[in-house]
């Protein structure tokens, strides 16, 4: 194509050079940056809270510069010019670049802290360090390349959420979703844990808490060091730990029920947050096959099984046998898990399995035998708990979901497979509460009578990969487990046909293929079949 | 097992071999020139501005066809057999059928303007026809569009995301005269201006001029203007796809004529969607009803017919839909754009979020005809259902909260029914 021309737009515009001024603000951008890579290897800064605000101010004038000079002078409305057409969104040479230089920072963060300047027993050095003079004023304590981690995600997540409300300024719903992830972002999951952090003493001995990261996304919630570090901090500890068992238990499935899995996915959690800002320029690169949708399924109700028998496991691990000390021991806590999964698999099964796919079913019935079996032979046979030590199914899960998944795979490979692989193919939390929005919900995205051309932008915009216009045609309603409704479906649609709402469960699926204008008598032959 | 053979893999031809296959065990051709498989036409502007790949705008899966058992053909059919149920293609190929439904859609209506032969003129219906404009784009500054419809207006839009600058020309006073009132006609008018799109009102095509190399470099019109351009979009509207069909002893007009069951003159073979004509006009609708869902209902409809169950097709309340740069366009029932005597129209417009309201109603009994919606989406079930049972138009105003499809925390919109005895006077302006 003659016009294609390759720039590191992050979103879609027509095909056009940079202007003068986003040339500054890159150069500005790049600058911020280059005072991270520095640091990064060793250069010694004077002043390290002024390097750091010049670098990390630098990063943020040119991001949102760039975003100014990109969409302030345009008329509201879909800005999705020439993403195709451009490198960076469209798979080609800078989004391979991009891609694996992400890559690498989350394998460098996970697995070899030591190169950004973590050293055991020592002062800090390199990019750790130049967080120092933050991390003191927030927590008291030095930084880690966790905090490092944390500042960056935050900015990204402000930065490019101003971006996001820029481009769709003309959506009061994407303004106020993106608003909120900001402040959730930078309260729950920045600033509050690290106050905590400074309230910590003698009486206090609080783990890092982010109050809106609920378990089993949290799966480290409930292990004995954060379960002693709650119970040693009197009234607060217990409040919060209760707080961590009811979220899951209680407050998710009522929240669910009322606006669907968006109240979290795309509304509160911090790695939704991030999808939804720094990676909506590469939304459309999931994949839409149905083939996708299958493996989607295996993969992440596979991970729930995975992250539940892991959280029983290690619970087991430090709890009691004698019951005399303290009622919770370990028998009464295996009773509990398989009583709970019991309850649900039944309810599910009685009540909803018409609701269910054929795989879904067998899928269900294959893991419940699995893990009732194996908490049966630990009863009867009384050997290791689930074949392996809790310790190897932790750092395993660790290893695997929660830093190579969640991390390399889930950002470093947006710019190759779309901004939410994590969420859709990984995350527990998205399907359990996937499960709760397709069982038990008001959610459904609603379909507009026959107004649907069959376009296909709702397809190819949706980030979860949903097939949105194979419902849509048809007439029927979307209420699937994997939508985190975000929105953009409704926003891409050129003919008003898509629209996101809580309404009365009853007929929230219509099975009918209902397509309005054409007479109602037709419609009753195709509809006996 | 009887053969069904469809041609064309549009809208209307696919829903017919989706549904005769819903319906029956007979075997299905479905026969295309132009792709090998279906595409949502209305969706190739997406793709020359890059907003999805071609393979994007395939509803369906290429595995859906075989795994339905329908056959897809690539194939140009030049002449028909009509006596002996037979096909030929211009590759030299034979193909017997039981029952033929023609689906051949449109082609771009040429209206013989002096110089319409010429490079750099080009109309955009097919998919060819977008590989060809992304061919004229290199080297394009400056295009002319003729005729202000849609197809104009998409052409502009897409044009404009490449740089390239953009004159149309329209016939009547503000854009889409045939079909909007000129409150809205104006509203669109300016926001097509905004863009940065010329609009040169009452203004039509004389002449293409041609270079050396028999490619466009300017136009004239009527009132004598000469434009230099590169590109001559031509948008002036489309016409049934059946020059191949003339000097058969099929009955054509301006489509294929057919009746309400959709069948032809010749038995078992049927028409629909844009080819298709019927010999009686339904009710206000046009006898060539080119729009992606009537072409759908066609489809459902003759699907039934070809499986034993003859239905007429009978097309409910009219609706449709369009978008004119950002602003989204939905219409209900009947608005007529020119003032009709016993017919009101009550118009709201909200200037600065560039939305509009017309309702159109009866004069004298206050029943409610039709509604276009401009920058507000509509719920296509209650307006189908108040157009059906024919409510009156103070109930419109009232309960048009429960019609509102827009998106969550949309601005609310405020009407009431004193605005609508305040406009009496205006009505028809």
């Amino acid at each position: 194509m003659s016009r294609v021309q390759y720039n590191m737009a992050l979103s879609g515009q027509p095909p056009q050079e940079l202007t003068v001024t986003q040339k500054v603000f890159v150069f500005v951008g790049m600058l911020g940056l280059l005072v991270l890579l520095l640091a990064t290897f060793n250069f010694q800064f004077p002043n390290k809270a002024l390097w750091l605000s010049l670098s990390l101010g630098a990063i943020s004038v040119g991001t949102i510069g760039f975003s100014w000079s990109l969409y302030a002078n345009k008329s509201s409305g879909i800005k999705n010019d020439g993403v195709w057409f451009k490198s960076l969104t469209s798979r080609g040479l800078w989004a391979w670049v991009f891609g694996i230089l992400i890559t690498l920072f989350y394998v460098v963060l996970y697995f070899f802290p030591q190169y950004l300047g973590l050293n055991a027993d020592a002062e800090n050095t390199g990019l750790i360090a130049l967080f120092d003079p933050l991390s003191k004023m927030l927590s008291g304590n030095p930084a880690s390349q966790w905090f490092v981690y944390g500042t960056l995600y935050t900015l990204s997540i402000l930065i490019f959420g101003i971006k996001f409300i820029w481009k769709y300024r003309h959506s009061r719903y994407e303004i106020i979703r993106t608003i909120s992830v900001m402040f959730f972002q930078t309260a729950f999951a920045f600033i509050i844990p690290e106050f905590m952090a400074r309230l910590n003493g003698e009486s206090l001995q609080l783990p890092y808490y982010d109050l809106k990261n609920i378990w089993p996304l949290n799966y480290y919630n409930f292990e004995q060091y954060r379960i002693d570090g709650f119970l040693n901090s009197g009234t607060i500890g217990l409040a919060l730990l209760i707080f961590g068992v009811i979220s899951i238990f209680v407050i998710t499935p009522i929240l669910t029920y009322k606006y669907g899995k968006r109240w979290y996915c795309s509304w509160v959690c911090g790695c939704g947050g991030l999808a939804e800002t720094a990676g909506d320029p590469f939304r459309h690169l999931s994949d839409k096959r149905q083939v996708a949708w299958k493996v989607e399924r295996w993969v992440v109700h596979s991970v729930v099984v995975f992250v539940t028998l892991m959280t029983t496991a290690v619970i087991y691990s430090y709890l009691d046998y004698d019951a005399t000390k303290y009622w919770l021991n370990k028998d009464v806590f295996l009773g509990f898990v398989a009583l709970l999964l019991t309850l649900v698999f039944c309810w599910a099964m009685l009540f909803r399995r018409e609701e269910l796919q054929k795989d879904a079913q067998y899928g269900a019935i294959g893991y419940f035998v699995i893990i009732l079996g194996l908490i049966g032979i630990h009863f009867f046979f009384g050997n290791q708990l689930f074949l392996f030590q809790a310790e190897t199914l932790r750092k395993t899960y660790a290893f695997l979901i929660g830093s190579v998944f969640s991390g390399v795979i889930g950002v470093g490979f947006y710019p190759i497979f779309g901004s939410r692989v994590w969420c859709r193919f990984g995350c527990p939390m998205a399907a359990i509460l996937g499960f709760q929005q397709r069982l038990f919900s008001k959610f459904r995205i609603s379909t507009n009578g026959g107004q649907c051309i069959s376009c296909g932008n709702c397809s190819t915009y949706c980030e979860m990969g949903i097939d949105v216009r194979a419902y849509a045609q048809k007439g029927q309603n979307i209420v699937r487990s994997s939508c985190v409704g975000c929105g953009i479906c409704a926003e891409v649609c050129p003919r008003g046909v898509l629209k996101l709402e809580n309404d009365s469960p009853d007929g929230r699926i219509n099975p009918k293929d209902v397509l309005l204008g054409n007479d109602v008598d037709l419609m009753n032959y195709v509809n006996q079949k | 097992m009887s053969h069904v053979v469809i041609i064309g893999n549009g809208i209307a031809g696919i829903t017919a071999a989706r549904h005769i296959r819903k319906f029956s065990d007979k075997k299905i051709t479905v026969i295309s020139a132009e792709t090998e498989y279906f595409f949502s036409r209305t969706a190739l502007m997406y793709v020359y501005m890059g907003h999805m790949k071609f393979e994007h705008t395939q509803p369906y899966e290429n595995w859906f066809w075989e795994k339905n058992r329908i056959e897809l053909k690539q194939a140009y059919i030049d002449e028909v057999d009509f006596k002996n149920k037979i096909l030929f293609s211009a590759e030299g190929e034979e193909i017997t059928y039981d029952q033929l439904i023609l689906a051949t859609g449109s082609v771009t209506n040429f209206r013989a303007w002096k110089g319409q032969e010429f490079k750099g003129v080009q109309g955009l219906v097919s998919k060819p026809d977008l590989e060809l404009l992304e061919e004229n784009s290199a080297n394009l500054k400056h295009a002319v569009i003729v005729g202000g419809g849609l197809i104009g207006v998409e052409l502009a839009e897409m044009l404009h995301t490449r740089n390239i600058e953009v004159t149309m020309l329209v016939r009547e006073t503000h854009f889409w005269g045939s079909v909007l009132p000129a409150e809205e006609g104006k509203l669109i008018s300016n926001h097509i201006q905004q863009h940065g799109i010329n609009l040169l009102f009452e203004t039509e095509l004389d002449e293409i001029i041609p270079d050396e190399n028999k490619h466009v470099k300017a136009i004239t019109t009527l009132d004598g203007k000469q434009i230099d351009c590169q590109l001559v979009g031509i948008a002036t509207g489309i016409k049934p796809n059946i020059s191949f069909l003339k000097n058969t002893e099929l009955e054509t007009e301006i489509g294929i004529l057919v009746n309400r069951n959709l069948e032809t003159n010749i038995p078992d073979v049927y028409a629909i969607g844009d080819c298709a004509q019927q010999r009686k006009a339904i009710g206000n609708r046009k006898s060539v009803e080119a729009v992606w869902y009537t072409g759908r209902m066609m489809g459902e409809t003759v699907a039934q017919t070809i499986c034993g169950n003859t239905t007429a097709y009978n097309p409910g309340n009219w609706f449709n839909s369009a978008k004119f740069f950002d602003i989204e366009y939905q219409t209900y029932g009947w608005v007529f754009p020119k003032k009709k005597e016993g017919i009101s129209d009550f118009y709201w417009e909200d200037k600065k979020n560039q939305r509009a309201l017309h309702f159109q109603y009866k004069t004298n009994s206050k029943e409610f005809l039709g509604i276009n919606a401009f920058g507000i989406r509509l719920r296509h079930e209650v307006i189908d259902n108040w157009l059906t049972e024919k409510i009156l138009i103070e109930n419109v105003i009232q309960q048009l909260p429960k019609a509102n499809f827009d998106k969550e925390f949309s601005k609310k919109i405020k009407l009431n029914i004193s605005d609508l005895q305040g406009q009496k006077d205006l009505a028809g302006v």
